[in-house]
């Protein structure tokens, strides 16, 4: 099948897809109450009207944040769920109330499906893992040890407060955060030293400071699945060169949040330049890179503001604005619908943004 | 001619950074090359490798090096040598006017500058010895021996010499110089619009014999920046107070900020003050009043509004010119900003009473100057009444200097930390307190320029102290 004729089948999938999770989140007998009451205040019928998923985007406004801060939970559970307790899932929250998403079997579902992207080469099967990074509230926790055990894994955790180190540099407490970060490097490196590890998952700032002290290919690690800051091209090419070896560890970059799940990249390297490009797991998420003023994608390989769609039964979160910038990428045959290439916090270019270390 | 590449060097090896910068043009924008920057990690990395580097310099004596930096001296004064990746190489010509026309300095300026990098280079063992104390420098070699009949062992304090550069003066490069000789490996970050003079004085040394694994070149960001200075052991930084305060009490980094340079004439040399002139318009406005070592205030117990005026006089005529004028006195601005940043804080502190700009009736239109050259500040002389004035004290990186009056036996507690006083007395009991004064980094008795630069003597700092710590040690026959 030609890439013209998979793009068109997905856009149909997604089209049919969009329309049946617009059904289950507006209908009384399966949707949450946030979604009715805010059907019942529109002059139109989302029932009726989203035929496709550009209805979608051509009919919701954005998303705002504030409602999953200020809402409680419960206005977000379906009423197919109900009677299941759900988890709840923080993102944000460096000073004040975090935004929540509370979920069920979304994060297993995702993550099983991520699992068939990552090779046995640099992933091996029945083995151990290691997390170094944020882990408390966050889904990402549960999500890598299910992709672990997916793998018939075992995952060690080694926790950081991302909170608590925004804090930190946004005081200008650099040692602070510098000695926050050894620290839990340190716990990561008495596992490496006691345990057998060969798969990490950690920040890009994490593994580097690992690497720092540590030759992780002597210490058994194959494989690395890396996400939560920007990796410009530059960077990913230290990244895969000198910290991963050229190819000794398999270096996975991933794009995701509480919000959408995990986006998986396509391939790079030095043909392109590093420049990593992300697709979404469509049709349970859509990413659209957007000039904001239209409302509509940009042209291919320019830069425009990250929008994100989820569209599970769990959760419905039309056109939500992501706090990034990327360019626009055309579909790759192993997902043929957009990508998002060279993510970095939108505006990172005007002005200075805390990522800090995790 | 394309554009040249400027790479990264990592210990001596070439590195393109698929991150690039441009180094422009400040008068067009034109791109004058493209710069390699790196991420922190890179240097963190290289870090761990100094080993390999010293263990290269290690391989030549103090006085193989010594030759090799003299060598290096000719090379960067007269050679075509090396710019970029892809063989292109700049003649001294090429090099002048290429660094003049992203830094604002007028030919003439970096003309200068060259010559006293080149001095400093060639002189390197008149330099060592004076920062030894007449060290015999085989010390360096063996590690120990003997100095003054008494048994001697210096060892290194650091593997490299981290350097943080600016972008405003050349011979800024000068004070590094020395390290190499004293077999410590550099790793420096360059100023982000001067990364000519470091990378032609690295591509010197190399042609002149050096081991290439000495030179760590890192265009990078903050935090890059900031690991050199965490990272190396010994640094030296250069910027503005608020730069300079965070490392301040480091032992570990070597601060050069504002310097703060001042001309004290004593009571009894007042009247002769006319002699002075010519002295005290050259210490502000020599290399385009952009040093430390320029003076910033003239301290007099009396005559203060007639010194004002007569430096006016000579100094507010003078006029931007081209960069190619051999005449040229005043610098253009990289950054535009910051000469209107300049002006408009002269401007809001002139309206607080106490002082009055003596430059003013003696220009020609107004301070800030914008044309087709670039970007200026005419020179600015203004008379303070008091220490207490915002003006009073302060450094601006174009010719600008109070005039302050204050008692002779209040001058050394008024004038606060100083890099260079040049004090004009004969008075012993006021010599003896100069002497005496911890916040003079230098003394000049007499009329001598604020400018003038003893290479065999400390800047804010010994580098070989700085470098080397001595232990006792004991041998057994």
């Amino acid at each position: 099948m030609s890439l013209e004729e998979k793009v068109k089948l997905a856009a149909e999938a997604l089209d049919d897809h969009a329309v049946e999770m617009v059904k289950w989140h507006f209908s009384p007998e399966t949707g949450c109450k946030f979604w009715l009451e805010w059907a019942d205040k529109q002059d139109w019928n989302p029932l009726e009207e989203i035929k496709s998923f550009s209805d979608i985007s051509n009919k919701f406004p954005n998303f705002q944040d504030e409602w999953l801060r200020d809402l409680p939970n419960d206005v977000w559970a379906p009423k197919a769920y109900a009677g299941r307790p759900f988890n709840i899932f923080e993102t944000g929250g460096t000073t004040g109330m975090p935004k929540q998403r509370i979920g069920w079997d979304d994060y297993k579902i995702d993550y099983t499906a991520f699992s068939k992207t990552l090779s046995d080469e640099h992933f091996p099967k029945d083995h151990y893992w290691m997390m170094v990074g944020p882990t408390g509230p966050r889904r990402l926790r549960l999500a890598i040890e299910h992709l672990a055990n997916e793998r018939g894994c075992s995952c060690y955790f080694v926790d950081l407060d991302p909170r608590w180190v925004k804090r930190l540099i946004a005081s200008k407490q650099y040692d602070q955060a510098r000695a926050y970060m050894d620290h839990a490097i340190d716990q990561a490196l008495t596992i490496l030293k006691h345990r057998s590890v060969s798969a990490l998952f950690t920040t890009p700032k994490l593994l580097e400071a690992m690497a720092e002290r540590k030759d992780l290919v002597k210490a058994g690690i194959k494989g690395v699945f890396c996400g939560g800051t920007t990796m410009n091209k530059q960077y990913t090419r230290f990244l895969c060169e000198e910290v991963c070896e050229d190819g000794k560890i398999g270096f996975v970059p991933t794009y995701g949040n509480t919000l959408m799940g995990l986006a998986r990249h396509r391939p790079f390297g030095p043909e392109n330049d590093y420049s990593i490009t992300y697709h979404a797991p469509q049709p349970r998420a859509v990413l659209r890179v957007v000039n904001t003023d239209t409302n509509t994608p940009v042209d291919y390989n320019d830069w425009g503001r990250v929008e994100l769609t989820t569209l599970t039964k769990e959760f419905f979160m039309p056109r939500f604005l992501e706090r990034d910038e990327a360019i626009r990428r055309e579909p790759w045959e192993e997902a043929p619908w957009d990508g998002v290439a060279e993510v970095r916090p939108f505006g990172a270019m005007q002005k200075t943004i805390v990522e800090g270390v995790y | 001619m394309s554009t040249p590449h400027i790479p990264c060097l990592r210990l001596g090896k070439p590195y393109v950074s698929l991150s690039q910068s441009s180094v422009n043009d400040y008068r067009d924008g034109s791109e004058k090359a493209t710069l390699s920057q790196v991420n922190a990690g890179v240097i963190r990395r290289d870090i761990l490798r100094l080993n390999d580097a010293k263990a290269a310099l290690n391989k030549l004596s103090t006085n193989e090096l010594i030759e090799i930096s003299a060598k290096a001296g000719e090379f960067f004064l007269k050679a075509d040598l090396p710019v970029g990746v892809d063989g292109t190489t700049h003649s001294p010509q090429e090099y002048i006017s290429t660094l003049s026309s992203t830094s604002g300095l007028p030919h003439v300026m970096v003309r200068r500058n060259m010559d006293k990098i080149h001095f400093a280079l060639s002189n390197l063992k008149l330099i060592l010895n004076g920062l030894t104390r007449g060290l015999d420098l085989s010390v360096l070699d063996n590690g120990f021996g003997e100095q003054a009949g008494s048994p001697v062992c210096f060892f290194p304090t650091t593997d490299a010499l981290g350097l943080v550069m600016p972008s405003n003066s050349p011979a800024v490069n000068s004070l590094w110089l020395p390290s190499i000789a004293l077999k410590v490996p550099i790793m420096m970050k360059p100023g982000r619009d001067e990364p000519w003079t470091p990378y032609r004085l690295i591509q010197a040394f190399i042609a002149a014999g050096c081991p290439e694994e000495a030179f760590g070149f890192y265009p990078t960001d903050h935090e890059g920046a900031g690991d050199i200075l965490r990272l190396c052991g010994r640094a030296l930084i250069f910027g503005d107070k608020s730069t300079t305060d965070i490392y301040a009490g480091n032992p570990g980094v070597q601060v050069h900020g504002p310097g703060f340079s001042k001309i004290l004439i004593g009571e009894d040399e007042i009247d002769n003050w006319p002699d002075y002139v010519d002295l005290m318009a050259s210490s502000i406005a020599d290399n385009g009043g952009r040093s430390c070592v320029n003076a910033s205030a003239v301290v007099v117990p009396r005559f203060g509004r007639e010194i004002a005026d007569a430096l006016g006089e000579k100094l507010g005529a003078i006029n931007p010119t081209s960069s190619d004028d051999p005449d040229a006195v005043l610098s253009g601005f990289a950054n535009p900003k910051m000469g209107e940043w300049i002006d408009s804080a002269i401007e809001a502190d002139l309206h607080q009473e106490g002082a009055e700009d003596y430059t003013a009736k003696y220009r020609e239109g107004k301070r800030l100057v914008q044309n087709e050259n670039g970007t200026f500040l005419k020179p600015s002389v203004v008379y303070c009444e008091s220490f207490d004035h915002p003006l009073s004290n302060r450094e601006f990186l174009c010719p600008y200097a109070s005039v302050v009056e204050a008692p002779q036996k209040d001058m050394l507690r008024l004038i606060g930390p100083t890099l260079v006083v040049t004090a004009i007395s004969n008075d012993s009991s006021f010599k003896k307190d100069l002497l005496a004064a911890p916040n003079i980094e230098r003394l000049n008795l007499g009329p001598i320029s604020t400018m003038k630069i003893s290479w065999d003597q400390p800047h804010e700092g010994n580098m070989f102290e700085f470098l080397y710590k001595r232990r006792s040690i004991g041998m057994a026959a």
